[in-house]
């Protein structure tokens, strides 16, 4: 016999699920069917192909564009350059200093000199390669610190930003003192679905954008002004978005696509390669690290003395913004009485570099902590313990002479993820596939040393230095045409992958007790969102979805207190309907929605934050975020192979909204901390970048990936809805620090530079053992 | 990592005339790429599929996907490195972006549409959405055709012969742990079921 279906119509004694509850995601259905529509899925009957004609050197000057062979081709209905952009000739986050199309100097591999739109993208291809473009090539200027003082590359110079903080008495002396350089490779977001879009040009001249991006409201600003056009003429919607983790901030095809939209009178679809994506999106921040710790000889920080270069490559993105995090957050979640801090982020003939998952705070992370390690050795002091006596607590002042006033967990982080129980050790039959070098079977158990490690790192949530900072939502409660309430949410919020979707619908069910949330479309016709990045859509978003939520029921109680003669004051709304406190008389939402639809739309700001001063002192953070990890590695020393075997982690995360999407988040964001410590890199040879494949782009498989084992330290977040706080950071930034500390530990070697290579331990590990 | 072998304009400057565009036919000395068409019939998840005037040169992957409205195979790398376009072509896993649409006239091709009945869920694509294995899922397509593979071929995986028949498939969102999770409740509900 079927089991009988569930009633459809409302039932106001059940309970909805609300937040805190692992309420699964309502696009779960149609992704594993293949039937969610990605960015890369849009398709219009007549569509045309765009395609990019993009530089093949890092710097040149172009003599000349020559289009007239691809523009004869059959089958090609436009070709575009820089000549053909009618608004603004650049975009940018920050500053508008990035050009839509190269037009005289070209100041990266891979910077976008065309477009093609042609009606088969195999057309559109030939077409690209038809385009002759004339190239003076120059010397690229592909050294970050040489960038600060060499002729500038471009107009506005080569110095994005210099942050400076000085803090407490910059003459502070430790009775013990060590120091450091450290390195960064330039880590891809490898997001798997690719930059990929539809335009469909509009009756009034305007333009439609489906588009998988992280900040819809700020893309369409940039393709605006860029197009010459009213913002209200470019109506952007979210399409489905295969992962960002911060590289969808910038814009990629945007622009090109609704240009040849226009121009052509034709939908575009345009859909980067994997190779292409690798041009098309900024990357993380290579650095270069220079470190002076001092401390007392017990073991508490005195000063903390660093000097950063970021290399920003050829455009500013937000590299203005990724300095300023990785100077405020770079002596770590530490107490630190007096610090010097010079950070640089630089315009060389790199590719462009801005936002990835942790935002400057991973650099930082990756160089402090081996001081603080290298700190520990050198006072004899155990190095968690060393973390211990100097871990930030709440009250407490950063290097930028804020006091922390929210929850600041530290020392719990530390000693929850110490307790978590250690892996097995390795076997001595270990099947080959679990040695270091897995499916290569080249490691010998015999040789195989085991290494603990452990890192601390923090950052801010959401966005800083007095930036106003806030997201929209509008909701409508209204009958459905069989009488069930239902609430729709409307807010542009991307939904990049994180679940802030299924968070939207667990606020709307807890505020207003209904079960059928709707979430309608994101797009611009509703207020900006914000990004979905610094891990503060749950915070922002939510704030605003419970926010207007609240609106709702405050039309809703009004309703019912005049049916009841009672004040709005004296009445509640508890699952599903408007009581009296005393639980006596109650008014159905049914019956308080038959008056109509109520709608509201609010927007949330957090608290306000301050710039930074001359001395890179204000308070110019809302809220943070910490997060404790320990790895444990297989070494073979003598290939230089590294298997990571387990990272355990506790996570301060003020209240688990969705505990099952926190899991997800910890794990995923740990992947890409391990994937920098271990293997992931791209490989930049005089401004070229090398390996612009997953063939030789690594990126942790299934057989990489360590076991996680994590707890959280739940401390509700002041001012945030719930008291949440975000979580989709804190993983990636101190996990990368616990591998190569792991690494450290069982190699013994200084280990310098992220990711670690075989080179680098097998190499330098030769000469020890040769004795 | 020192040379790479060229593969279009943009990756190597170094081809002779320094554009790097050996790989491609000269502009204007061929006809256009789509003179020379062909039609013919794929048999996709148990039905006949008419292509009409195709360019020989496409992919399953994007025959699938632009052309017979089946966009469920996803198009990640399309060179076979991470194995979101997977199906199954005669019953065996392939990446669809690495064989030739034409090519496959006389298989059949199973895509992750053709996994379940409409309005219904295989026991693979239950466990990803209430596991939680998804999340922007743009690898979970792949990720379900693969792992009904594996647990057709090999009910009993061990986890280390699940984590190396699934490492072909990229996923950057999840880390895995969830999608293992799925996996290991999937096999626990069939064991239970044989017995």
């Amino acid at each position: 016999m079927p089991a009988p279906s569930l009633p459809t119509t409302f039932t106001r004694k059940r309970r909805a699920p609300g937040v805190g509850e692992s309420v699964l995601r309502p696009d779960g259905i149609p992704k594993v069917k293949g039937q969610f529509a990605f960015s890369s899925d849009a398709w219009v009957e007549g569509m045309v192909w765009g395609r990019t004609v993009r530089s093949p050197y890092p710097a040149a000057r172009i003599r000349g564009i020559d289009v007239s062979a691809a523009v004869a081709m059959p089958g090609v209905h436009a070709v575009i350059t820089a000549e053909d952009v009618w608004g603004s000739p650049t975009y940018g986050l920050e500053h508008h200093d990035q050009p839509v199309f190269a037009s005289d100097v070209v100041r990266y591999h891979g910077e976008p000199v065309a477009a093609v739109a042609a009606d088969h993208p195999e057309t559109a291809q030939r077409a690209c390669a038809a385009v002759v473009v004339d190239y003076e090539v120059l010397e690229p200027l592909v050294d970050a610190e040489a960038a600060i003082t060499a002729a500038p590359i471009h107009p506005a110079g080569n110095i994005f930003r210099h942050v400076r903080i000085r803090h407490g008495d910059p003459d502070a002396v430790g009775e013990v003192v060590v120091e450091g350089t450290y390195e960064v490779g330039m880590q891809d977001q490898a997001f798997l679905g690719p930059e990929s879009g539809l335009a469909v040009p509009s009756e009034d001249g305007g333009v439609e954008l489906y588009v998988a991006t992280q900040w819809l409201h700020v893309d369409r600003d940039q393709i605006a002004a860029c197009l010459n056009l009213p913002r209200d003429k470019v109506r952007l919607t979210l399409a489905g978005t295969g992962g960002a983790f911060g590289g969808r901030e910038d814009l990629s095809m945007q622009i090109h696509a609704c240009l040849l939209a226009l121009k052509t009178g034709k939908p575009v679809k345009m859909v980067y390669s994997r190779e292409e994506s690798f041009f098309g999106h900024v990357h993380r921040h290579p650095a270069k690290l220079w470190y002076r710790h001092h401390a007392t000889r017990d073991g508490k920080l005195v000063k903390v003395e660093t000097r950063l270069v970021f290399d920003g490559g050829a455009y500013t993105s937000s590299s203005t913004a990724v300095i300023s995090n990785a100077s405020c957050f770079a002596a770590g979640p530490y107490l630190v009485p007096n610090a010097v801090v010079d950070g640089y982020a630089v315009r060389t003939n790199n590719p462009p570099c801005g936002a990835m998952r942790g935002f400057g705070a991973v650099q930082t992370s990756f160089a402090s902590e081996a001081q603080m390690d290298k700190l520990a050795q050198e006072l004899h002091i155990d190095p968690v313990e060393l973390r211990l006596r100097n871990a930030l607590k709440t009250h407490d002042e950063l290097l930028t002479g804020q006091v922390i006033i929210g929850a600041a967990p530290v020392a719990e982080c530390i000693r929850a993820c110490l307790a978590l129980p250690m892996p097995e050790p390795l076997s001595e039959d270990a099947p080959a596939m679990m040695l270091p070098g897995g499916a290569g079977l080249t490691a010998l158990r015999d040789d195989v040393r085991r290494g603990v490690g452990f890192a601390v790192g923090f950052k801010n949530l959401a966005f800083s230095e007095g930036f106003d900072d806030y997201s929209t939502a509008r909701i409508r409660l209204e009958l459905t045409p069989v009488g069930d309430p239902t609430a729709t949410v409307h807010v542009a919020t991307a939904e990049v992958g994180q679940g802030f979707v299924t968070v939207a619908q667990q606020i709307a069910r807890a505020e207003l007790g209904v079960h059928e949330v709707v979430l309608a479309a994101a797009d611009t016709q509703v207020g900006s969102a914000g990004s979905s990045s610094a891990s503060r859509q749950t915070m922002m978003s939510g704030g605003a979805v419970q926010a207007a939520c609240a609106a709702v029921r405050e039309v809703l109680l009004e309703r019912a207190a005049l049916e009841l003669h009672l004040a709005p004051a004296d009445l509640v709304l508890e699952e599903g309907e408007l009581v009296t406190k005393d639980g006596r008389h109650n008014v159905s939402l049914v019956e308080a929605l038959k008056a109509g639809p109520v709608e509201a739309t609010r927007e949330f700001h957090h608290a306000p934050t301050d710039p930074l001063d001359e001395n890179g002192q204000g308070n110019a953070h809302w809220s943070f975020a910490f997060a404790a990890h320990r790895a444990v590695v297989d070494v073979d020393p003598e290939l230089g192979l590294v298997r990571v075997v387990q990272i355990a982690t506790a996570q301060d995360i003020g209240k688990a909204l969705n505990p099952l999407a926190v899991t997800g988040q910890v794990e995923g964001g740990i992947a890409q901390g391990v994937g920098l410590a271990v293997m992931e890199e791209i490989i930049v040879d005089k401004g070229r970048i090398r390996n612009p494949s997953f063939t030789d782009y690594l990126l942790p498989t299934a057989l990489d990936m360590p076991t996680v084992v994590q707890t959280w330290i739940e401390q509700p977040e002041r001012g945030a809805p719930y008291g949440a706080k975000g979580v989709g950071e804190p993983p990636t930034i101190s996990s990368t620090g616990a591998v190569v500390a792991a690494i450290r530990d069982a190699t013994r070697l200084d280990l310098n530079r992220i990711p670690v290579r075989p080179d680098d331990i097998a190499l330098a590990a030769a000469p020890e053992r040769s004795r | 990592m020192t040379e790479q072998t060229p593969s279009d304009a943009l990756h190597d400057p170094t081809t002779p005339d320094g554009s790097g565009r050996e790989d491609y036919p000269a502009p204007g000395a061929g006809p256009d790429v789509l003179a020379a068409l062909e039609s013919y019939t794929l048999a996709v998840n148990g039905r006949d599929r008419d292509v009409t005037e195709a360019w020989l040169g496409e992919s399953l992957l994007w025959v699938l996907r632009e052309r017979l409205g089946l966009p469920g195979a996803k198009n990640a790398c399309e060179q076979g490195e991470c194995g979101s376009c997977s199906v199954l072509l005669d019953g065996r896993l392939v990446a669809s972006c690495c064989v030739l649409a034409a090519d496959a006239v006389g298989s059949q091709i199973t895509t992750v549409e053709g996994l379940s009945g409409e309005g219904e869920l295989s026991d693979v694509q239950r466990a990803f959405v209430e596991e939680g294995a998804v999340q922007c899922g743009f690898c979970t397509p792949g990720l379900v055709v693969a792992i009904h593979d594996v647990l057709h071929r090999n009910p009993r995986a061990t986890e280390l012969e699940l984590r190396e028949a699934i490492s072909g498939d990229l996923c950057r969102c999840t880390g895995y742990g969830r999608i293992f999770a799925a996996v290991r409740r999937v096999q626990q509900e069939r064991a239970h079921a044989r017995t």
